[in-house]
């Protein structure tokens, strides 16, 4: 549902942000003027890289997020050692509707309960948790893949491409993403793949008129036209010196992406176009909860529900961390 | 002024040209409508009769320009589930989808433009931060899980609200509630950096070098100009929530245009789905050029950029 960046703000600002004195590749280093051609403003001098960088980084990375995402991914990872039960199985021995394990007629063989089929909530969770988590993150990557191709093209190549691809970036634009989301799902049929795909799909555009907005300012500086001169080659010239400086704006972008991608499968799973039953999604146990809600089986409403908000809450904490950290100019994005 | 108008109404025209061939090819790169339109088991010859009766055995580009020429006339083709003009079923649902656009308008600004506000003259105490962690939860709570524990709360432990259905005011209460949280989220975070904004320009400081009270400051200098994008921002809300609440209006069985896309969803009528999802196109489309135009006009510089 996070998804309504449609508004006239936001989308047009990239083209008023100012140039990127502070940006931490390239630029700031004109004066190695025999070097740009050769090795781009990413030769020697560059900050800490590496194993350092690493360090450095975990360093000083916001505990809490870091801790829950670590976490959630060892969870999605090592789902099947750590799950007590099938999570498209009936738990042998346990009854439907059982409550979790500290209420009346609740089991501590199933500890969040069971289903209406007698499945136990806590090893669909685990096993959502791996849905989650590869939709997020695979979602993200094809529209940050696709959206920073486009943005580079339109920015870069400009002209009749920028145009082209700028109308089509609109268009896109002006559906809801979750009512073309939808839309695009029902038309590819449920699977977890589709997902990936069809949300790749609405949310690239997003990355496209941002990247662009930076690559315009990119085009205009001293160490890009030096190159140019220089003879470096339009691919060449994205390749070394307008992708490295734009993928920090397209990491910050995608860490805030991340979190509404997965708001958006767990809607699609949750009315039916996503991930199909008896695949454990969160979005499809909330949907399978619905019926019984009203019989005061809270359970299966409150948990898949909460597991949803602790990750997206997680990953905007981090997005906002990164985003201070790599961007100050996208503060207000 | 007027070549800007002009400018903008091309641009909105090509957008929404774009917009509807995007729509006319996914229906039919993803197979043959036919099949999901006719029976089960239907013979050869009666495929072939609904293809002609529904303009299908046509080239692609003859068959877009009468689906544009339809558009333009506003007749949205049939609804094969419900044997009627979708123009028709849609207009029937659109003033519910109103209703609950319009009451989580106003609750998205009753609650969030006070507290950015708050937040931005407070900056860095505990209202701030306190008022940060509500964004950022607003941001994280899918608003249909939060109408599911509404129902959950209000209506099977404490039974004060109706579970679903339209009626009287109950029964808007936690739709838009759930439908406005997110909004009033994003609403809270434009207010305070725009507050943040104006409290620091110049003007500003004057007024306060003038011995002016903060009060007077904040309600009478800062408040006007830094509305002026939230105002816009909960309009074009409003548009994106009228289109936009399919989930929350499939929760509360909410008559709305969001369940009449669900239902066409779950029915496969296509004609349905694509005159929804392309209403939804031009609605927004019309908004966004609402907005520039009007920024045109408060701002004489918008017209020279673009």
């Amino acid at each position: 549902m996070t998804t309504y960046a449609d508004s006239p703000h936001g989308a047009e600002r990239p083209s008023a942000r100012t140039t990127h004195a502070d940006s931490p590749h390239g630029a700031e280093r004109p004066s190695a003027r025999t070097t740009i051609a050769t090795h781009g403003p990413l030769g020697p001098g560059r900050a800490a890289t590496g194993v350092r960088a690493v360090i450095g980084a975990a360093r000083d990375a916001p505990l809490v997020p870091v801790a829950i995402l670590g976490g959630l991914m060892l969870v999605a990872i090592l789902a099947d050692l750590i799950a007590p039960h099938d999570p498209t199985l009936p738990v042998k021995g346990a009854n439907v509707f059982d409550p979790p394990f500290w209420m009346e007629g609740g089991r501590t063989t199933t500890l969040l309960g069971t289903d209406f089929q007698g499945r136990d909530v806590l090893s669909r969770l685990i096993h959502g948790t791996r849905v989650s988590l590869i939709v997020g993150l695979m979602g993200t990557l094809v529209a940050g893949g696709i959206g920073t191709a486009m943005g580079i093209l339109s920015g870069y190549v400009g002209r009749w491409v920028d145009q082209v691809i700028m109308r089509v970036t609109d268009a896109w634009l002006a559906l809801p993403a979750l009512v073309f989301a939808i839309f695009l799902a029902t038309m590819v049929g449920p699977s977890m793949w589709n997902i990936v795909f069809v949300l790749g799909a609405v949310y690239w555009t997003r990355y496209a008129r941002v990247i662009r907005g930076e690559v315009l300012t990119l085009r205009e500086r001293e160490f890009v036209k030096l190159a140019e001169i220089a003879g470096a080659s339009k691919l060449r010239v994205i390749k070394r010196h307008i992708l490295p400086n734009v993928m920090n704006t397209a990491t910050v972008l995608a860490s805030l992406t991340i979190g509404v991608v997965i708001i958006a499968e767990a809607s699609l799973s949750f009315l039916g176009v996503g991930v199909p039953p008896p695949q454990p999604a969160w979005g499809l146990m909330l949907a399978e909860a619905r019926p019984t809600l009203m019989a005061g089986q809270w359970w299966l409403t409150v948990f898949p529900g909460l597991c949803i908000l602790l990750i997206v809450l997680a990953t905007q904490l981090f997005g906002d961390w990164l985003r201070v950290r790599l961007d100050p100019q996208l503060r207000n994005l | 002024m007027w070549q800007f108008i002009v400018r903008r109404l091309l641009y909105s025209i090509v957008t929404l040209l774009i917009l509807s061939a995007t729509i006319f090819v996914i229906v039919r790169l993803t197979g043959d409508p036919v099949s999901l339109l006719a029976e089960a088991g239907a013979r050869p010859e009666d495929l072939e009769r609904i293809h002609r009766q529904w303009g299908l055995d046509r080239s692609w580009p003859v068959q877009y320009v009468s689906f544009l020429q339809n558009i333009v006339t506003g007749e949205l083709g049939k609804s094969f589930n419900y044997r009627l003009p979708v123009s028709e079923l849609y207009f029937q649902r659109l003033p519910n989808s109103l209703t609950l656009g319009l009451v989580a308008t106003l609750i998205s600004i009753l609650v969030g433009v006070p507290a950015g506000i708050i937040s931005a003259v407070k900056v860095n105490t505990w209202w701030d931060t306190l008022a940060k962690g509500v964004a950022l939860l607003g941001l994280s709570i899918p608003g249909f899980w939060l109408g599911l524990v509404l129902i959950l709360v209000f209506s099977v432990w404490l039974r004060w609200l109706p579970t679903s259905g339209a009626g009287d005011w109950r029964h808007v209460v936690m739709p838009s509630l759930a439908l406005g949280w997110y909004f009033a989220a994003s609403m809270l975070r434009l207010t305070r950096s725009s507050m943040l904004e104006v409290l620091g320009s110049e003007y500003i400081k004057l007024a306060r070098l003038k011995g002016l009270p903060d009060v007077v400051v904040i309600a009478m200098h800062a408040f006007k100009n830094a509305l002026i994008p939230v105002f816009t921002l909960a309009g074009v809300n409003m548009v994106v929530m009228v289109n936009a609440a399919v989930i929350i209006e499939v929760i509360f069985a909410w008559p709305g245009i969001g369940r009449l896309l669900y239902e066409g969803i779950f029915n496969r009528d296509f004609p349905l789905v694509q005159g929804v999802v392309v209403m939804a196109g031009f609605m927004i489309v019309g908004i966004n050029l609402i907005v520039d135009i009007l920024y045109a006009f408060i701002d004489p510089r918008i017209r020279l950029t673009r």
